[in-house]
């Protein structure tokens, strides 16, 4: 066996599964919270349009959360299947904040669920409430632990080395709270509002389409839009935090992400281009001179290092390079339509046709700006699984290619069967619209 | 004293595994015995596992997650070795759990494809996770006859959730299908005999130390109280069944607490054997376990935690009490 080609699908399948699974945890971790507004507005108001809002966003809820666990469980089998290296070095950090996930939220959220989907007709109003605000709870508690844990591999500290090379916790509060935690977190949480944000306006875009007299859509394409109009620029605030906080943590995630293949002063910020890792340069590069040392250091002059530095624990630039781009860009698209649609439809006026599709064509777009963000953060701190302690290859295991070959085409098959049908449906609970 | 940290966890672990097979092990059932009913049926049966599959499922997290954190070696051993049985598991487990969500709001042949695969995903959990027990009690041993008798495991564990699925059937359902369960759980409990009743022969054959576990005069004679309160528990499932098949008075609940008493015999039977090691043979709790230092601080945690835990599983089955109705989300 090709020890390459095993690590190579190792990381595909990995890459795969926790690409498809953070597709649905982005979704619901603020779409729970959006479902706590419209709970609250029906109970204040008592006004069935708020209810039958509700209904309907509770079914694509509960459709989305059952995606997020089933491929959740996955994942908590492929740590072990797929990275024992990472388990047998880093467990002990590692495995506490898994367990501290399962035993603070997961349950929580599951049953309380099954309150929130099953149970209206069951509890008194107010029990439904307080069940609708637990699971909101519990899938931030459980983003809280699980970025903890990300953020720690991004930027480890906290952790002594035992004899054997394993990390011992020595100060769990500095394990939890590192330094690329709080930015880390609060980038996410904001993520998925403006993803959930613009699924609920688009979605409801897509109902107007059809029948644009439905009121309780025209309602949740507005809540969509200003909820979005609002969260878009904190996001561009605290991405620049947490690129400022990598700069200082994982400069040479930095280095790829603005393809500063050289030290040097003044540097240029490079909008666009072909980065050749050969020849270690950028080919067809379209450059503000001086840009990006005043963006990351602002001052004009300032160093940064470049890739030259940091290799051979360097990441490859391209796709780090070309992410990011995407990343930005998508932000930038999806602030100007929330603040578009939001002046358009100003005073309670009425969404022309046009609005409406951008908003239906942008129904996903969270998610392309999410996966693009996620690989920039994963790709970026390549070659290290863990900073400075765990290399990728060191932790990847040695299941043979036939087995791993045979997984990966079952869940490749049963993903795409999932994201078909997760779309269809969608769409089509879309089309129907809130029921009385 | 100090704590055996390792025991402590094994304990934990065993406990969660419990609750997952017993838990879980309804929801499965439910699902294996779609295609014995009608669609009107199906409604029902979906709608009585509705509110709990995703809490049951979670249990698998915690059990799989505490031999992840606590015995990190052994999870490493284990997994790889049972690498396409778990990605068959993980799978099936996927397949049936969106299956709930996609079949009440799929129409004509699409709700019929997902009926099929909540079925398929069902059986193909089961299936698998019977499997990877059987390799688990012979110490991933290779060669055909070690394998034959995880075959054999796994056809025993998917009777033995067929009848934790028609017993919870039984208990929240009425009239028609209710009957119709009845003898689903009777059909289960035959199943099952003949499968715990496999396992015990073979098992003695498939490992020495197994063999040496058990016929250990007089240590035999205590033992022998295992099958013999499992041989109960099928009398009182059988009877409890047949006088409700009569229209007898007879506690609904009663078929199901004896199923649940087969798998809690049969698993204590399995702990028995398999302890201390955690790989039949090759590991012990001991030297798979991972550093006291973060065993302290999930023992911790799982200590405040498990309680709520426990304490609102009680309130969602109080909730969601009585039979199942159709109209799942009204």
């Amino acid at each position: 066996m090709n020890g390459t080609d095993a690590l190579l699908l190792a990381r595909a399948q990995f890459g795969l599964n926790i690409g498809f699974h953070i597709l649905f945890p982005t979704i619901t971790l603020a779409l729970a919270w959006i479902l706590v507004y419209f709970r609250v507005r029906f109970a204040r108001s008592g006004d069935a349009a708020w209810l039958a809002t509700y209904k309907l966003w509770v079914k694509v809820f509960a459709l989305t959360f059952a995606m997020g666990v089933v491929s959740g469980i996955t994942m908590s089998f492929q740590f072990g299947t797929n990275w024992p290296g990472y388990m047998t070095r880093v467990g002990n950090i590692a495995g506490p904040l898994l367990a501290y996930e399962v035993l603070t939220a997961f349950f929580l959220e599951a049953t309380f669920l099954g309150v929130m989907v099953f149970g209206m007709n069951r509890v008194p109003g107010w029990m439904h409430v307080t069940a609708t605000v637990l699971v909101a709870f519990g899938t931030t508690v459980s983003a809280f632990w699980i970025l903890a844990l990300n953020s720690w591999m991004q930027t480890p500290v906290g952790h002594t080395v035992a004899a054997g090379g394993q990390l011992i916790a020595g100060d769990w509060v500095a394990v939890i709270f590192n330094p690329s935690f709080p930015y880390r977190f609060t980038h996410m949480m904001l993520a998925s509002g403006l993803t959930a944000s613009f699924l609920v306006a688009g979605l409801s875009a897509w109902r107007l389409l059809h029948a644009p007299e439905d009121g309780a859509a025209l309602r949740t394409l507005r809540t969509g839009a200003v909820i979005a109009a609002v969260v878009a620029p904190l996001q561009v605030l605290v991405g620049d935090l947490h690129g400022l906080n990598t700069l200082e943590h994982q400069p040479a995630k930095i280095a790829a992400i603005e393809a500063i293949w050289q030290t040097q002063k003044g540097v240029p910020l490079v909008l666009f281009a072909v980065p050749n890792e050969a020849k270690q340069r950028n080919d067809f590069a379209i450059e503000i001179p001086k840009l990006a040392s005043l963006i990351l250091k602002h001052d004009a002059e300032a160093e940064l290092k470049g890739i030259d530095h940091f290799a051979p624990h360097a990441p490859p630039v391209a796709p780090v390079f070309l992410a990011f781009r995407v990343m930005v860009g998508m932000g930038v698209a999806m602030l100007s339509l929330a603040w578009l649609g939001t002046w358009v439809m100003r005073g309670g006026k009425l969404a022309p046709r046009w609005i409406l599709w951008s908003f239906a064509g942008f129904t996903f777009s969270g998610w392309i700006a999410t996966l693009a963000g996620w690989l920039v953060t994963e790709i970026g701190r390549q070659p290290w699984l863990v900073t400075g302690v765990l290399r990728t290859s060191e932790a990847a295991g040695r299941v043979g290619e036939a087995p791993l070959g045979a997984s990966f085409t079952g869940y490749v098959a049963t993903y795409a069967l999932m994201l078909v049908a997760y779309m269809v449906v969608l769409t089509h609970l879309a089309g129907k619209g809130a029921q009385r | 004293m100090t704590l055996d940290l390792p025991l402590v966890f094994t304990a934990l672990m065993g406990v969660a595994m419990l609750a997952y097979v017993v838990l879980d092990g309804y929801d499965l059932g439910v699902g294996m015995l779609m295609p014995a009913a009608d669609q009107r049926e199906q409604d029902l049966m979906v709608a009585s596992i509705g509110p709990f599959w995703d809490a049951n499922e979670t249990w698998l997290v915690l059990g799989v997650g505490l031999l992840l954190v606590a015995f990190p070696a052994a999870h490493g051993v284990i997994l790889g070795a049972l690498y396409l049985p778990v990605a068959a598991m993980l799978i099936g487990l996927m397949l049936r759990g969106v299956a709930f969500e996609f079949r009440v709001k799929a129409e004509g042949w699409h709700r019929e494809l997902w009926n099929w695969l909540f079925w398929f995903g069902s059986f193909l959990a089961s299936l698998a996770q019977g499997f990877m027990l059987g390799r688990m009690i012979t110490g991933f041993e290779p060669g055909f006859g070690y394998w034959l008798f995880a075959l054999i495991v796994a056809g025993g564990l998917c009777g033995g959730y067929v009848l934790l699925g028609a017993t919870w059937l039984v208990l929240r359902t009425e009239g028609a299908l209710q009957k119709k369960s009845l003898d689903w759980a009777r059909w289960g409990l035959v199943w099952v005999a003949l499968g715990v009743a496999l396992v015990s022969i073979a098992t003695p054959f498939a490992s020495e130390t197994v063999r040496a576990k058990w016929f250990d005069f007089p240590r035999t004679l205590a033992l022998m109280l295992l099958p013999l309160a499992s041989l109960a528990a099928g009398i009182w499932v059988w009877m409890a069944t047949g006088r409700l098949k009569r229209g007898a008075k007879t506690a609904e609940w009663a078929p199901f607490a004896g199923a649940a008493a087969i798998f809690a015999l049969a698993f204590a039977g399995l702990a028995y054997s398999l302890f201390p090691y955690l790989v039949m043979d090759k590991m012990t709790i001991w030297e798979a376990a991972a550093h006291p230092s973060a065993l302290i601080f999930i023992l911790w945690g799982a200590a405040v935690v498990l309680p709520f835990i426990a304490a609102y599983s009680v309130f969602s089955y109080w909730v969601f009490r009585g039979k199942a109705r159709a109209g799942l989300y009204d």
